[in-house]
């Protein structure tokens, strides 16, 4: 009989609970947190992002009690991340600060500092490496410290103004005056629309990357209007969080450095004039993301920008379509549902079913 | 009492606590009408009940007695998940007798028995949007709903009788609360839709994924949409009779058995049924005695 007229429901469901860590504890090795944390730091990264949540600790334990599921490592950080109260925000974080790591544009060839490729994979084949099969980590180490010694040990503090400072000083850029109303928190309000811009950009950071990624492709294929866009800057690099200082409220205190990278799209547009012809400026999008992951915030400086630009029938240019529809969680758990039991509502649903055929046949037989 | 040290009494901190009861509170005030809140992640699934579980653990204090049906079975996977966890972070008393709980929890269904004055039902709720299949835009809909611009919904149920030649809408079938606001009253069958009215009990609406929270108060009026001529109709239930208790005339589900290929009735109420059941033996036996 079906699964919700038995009896001890209990037991089958503690059953099954432990049928999972049967399957996570195949295989002879553990999988130590650090190892996480530090060599698979770009899926701790999104798990962190699409959690909302910065925690490398936490989001490594929570790869590791999900088996690796994306899915249910970031709906294990959002769980927990809901039991804490807020007891501090931040002072504004200005990624004009970043400890560049990598910056570079796609708009200008030459500009100031020059263009830092950092660590990417964007210029390596991706050809399968299998010398990682049995790799030396007394190799890995001698690597490191010959790398250290040939630089004269430390790294290069390299700060640099954005690209897009210099376009708006020539006055190129759509002007746009600062606002400093205080930012919507998605975490505690329910998202309305018309949304703001402070939640349409907590909204994307938090969102899944697949989802943003997609979205905007379509966009880019020319779904709704969206000029190709350029991308202005691209930088990743680490920034510090301060909070105010408890005793003086002048003073602050760095908390420490999140590893972030943010994108400026620039997209063609064009404002109208009292002049005879339209004049063209340019628009910017604004993407950001923990970590190091480039597409995601690329995407989101995509759809920020297209959300500009509202367009009948282009999913992409609709906020409501855009905002409402990439929460991880959300999209997982409303899937997911449908394999709860829907006995009533279908029977429901039958009864009507059975209700029109039989009318039809007393039609029918009168007729 | 509170088994697990690592959370708080309810799970959720209790400024979270606070800032959803205000939510109730204000959806209490106005019946019907969608309060957005500031829906937490659970441990549990969004769109397995968050929303009804959110309301549950914001209510609820360490003397209250709590049932968890899910489609009217206590006994479902995700019932007795969420019973369960209540139940870790709080340490209440569960039950599956509706007259002994003070909050049932509940998805999809209204239990048979009445409930009465101080009971809450909390009801999980998937899409609060009772005008989404007439309108996607949340904006639009909101709009439509401030302004009582209801003949979109109107419209929908009269082109089902166009095509179909009755209204045929299943569950969660839209009704007008208090004669201002048209509500999902959330799946329930619509067998159920009709104790919505001038209840002695209070229902709390909860969608977590949306979130959203409505409420219709003791003794609103909730009325189901229907024309003069095509009259709001409740599922079939004549000539049928539970296969275990007997009961006619209740909410019921079908169940095919594979082997013999019949098709049978059980009471979609569990623990009415088991009620029923026991007292039915107990008749039997005393009956018995005489």
């Amino acid at each position: 009989m079906a699964y919700v007229a038995v009896k001890g429901g209990q037991d089958a469901i503690e059953s099954s609970v432990e049928l999972l860590k049967l399957s996570r504890s195949d295989g002879s090795a553990v999988l130590e947190i650090d190892a996480i944390i530090n060599r698979a730091k770009q899926l701790i990264d999104r798990i962190m992002c699409e959690a909302g949540f910065y925690a490398p600790e936490y989001a490594a334990i929570a790869f590791k009690q999900s088996e690796g599921s994306l899915e249910e490592a970031v709906f294990l950080m959002r769980a927990y991340r809901s039991t804490l109260s807020q007891t501090h925000t931040s002072l504004t974080i200005d990624c004009k600060n970043m400890r560049l790591s990598r910056r570079i544009s796609s708009a200008f060839k030459d500009i100031p500092l020059g263009q830092i490729l950092g660590a990417s994979y964007d210029y390596t084949h991706r050809l399968l490496n299998f010398r990682l099969r049995d790799e030396d980590e007394g190799e890995l180490r001698s690597f490191r410290e010959q790398y250290f010694s040939s630089i004269g040990g430390e790294e290069v503090d390299m700060r640099a103004e954005r690209v897009s400072d210099l376009l708006k000083k020539e006055n190129l850029m759509v002007a746009y005056e600062p606002d400093d109303t205080e930012p919507m928190d998605i975490t505690k309000n329910k998202l309305m629309f018309p949304a703001s811009r402070s939640a349409r950009l907590q909204t994307l950071f938090r969102a899944d990357t697949g989802f943003v990624s997609g979205v905007s492709y379509a966009g880019l294929r020319g779904y709704g209007f969206m000029a190709h866009p350029t991308i202005g800057e691209l930088r990743s690099g680490h920034v510090e969080v301060e909070i105010k200082y408890i005793l003086d409220e002048n003073e602050s205190m760095v908390l420490g450095e999140i590893f972030f990278t943010e994108v400026e799209s620039f997209v063609s547009s064009h404002k109208s004039s009292e002049q005879e012809l339209d004049e063209l400026e340019i628009d910017v999008g604004y993407g950001l993301a923990f970590g190091r992951a480039e597409t995601k915030a690329i995407a989101m400086s995509i759809l920020d920008c297209a959300l500009n630009y509202p367009t009948p029938n282009s999913p992409p240019n609709d906020e409501e379509f855009v905002l409402l529809h990439g929460e991880a969680l959300e999209m997982s758990g409303f899937i997911s549902h449908l394999k709860l039991p829907h006995y009533v509502t279908y029977q429901s649903k039958l009864d009507n079913i059975r209700k029109t055929r039989k009318a039809n046949e007393t039609a029918e037989k009168k007729g | 009492m509170n088994e697990n040290n690592d959370y708080n009494f309810a799970f959720l901190d209790e400024v979270s606590k606070r800032e959803i009861r205000r939510a109730i509170i204000k959806a209490i005030a106005i019946p019907g009408y969608q309060v957005p809140f500031g829906s937490r992640e659970l441990p549990i699934g969004r769109g397995w009940g968050t929303g009804g579980i959110q309301i549950t653990l914001s209510i609820i204090g360490p003397n209250d007695v709590l049932k968890v049906i899910d489609q009217g079975s206590d006994d479902s996977v995700n019932a007795v998940s969420i019973k369960k966890f209540v139940h870790e972070c709080t340490g209440v008393e569960i039950t599956t007798d509706t007259e002994k709980a003070d909050v049932i929890q509940s998805r999809h269904r209204i239990p048979e028995e009445k409930l009465t004055e101080g009971q809450v039902l909390v009801l999980q709720v998937p899409m609060p949007e009772p005008l989404r299949y007439v309108e996607r835009s949340e904006l639009k809909a909101r709009k439509m709903h401030a302004d009582s611009e209801y003949s979109a919904a109107w419209l929908l149920l009269y082109e089902q009788i166009m095509r179909y030649g009755k209204i045929t809408m299943g569950a969660a079938y839209p009704v007008m609360v208090d004669d201002r606001y048209v509500m999902s009253p959330s799946p329930i069958p619509r067998y159920d839709t009709l104790k919505l009215d001038d209840a002695d009990c209070l229902y709390l609406f909860g969608a977590g994924r949306e979130k959203m929270i409505y409420a219709v108060p003791p003794h609103t009026r909730v009325v189901p949409l229907d024309f003069e001529d095509y009259k709001f109709e409740i599922e079939e239930t004549e000539g049928r009779a539970c296969s275990i208790c007997g009961a006619t005339g209740v909410f019921f589900d079908e169940i095919f058995d594979a082997e013999s290929g019949e098709r049978y009735f059980q009471c979609s109420d569990s623990g009415f049924c088991g009620k029923n059941a026991e007292r039915n033996k107990s008749n039997a036996t005393s009956n018995e005695c005489k």
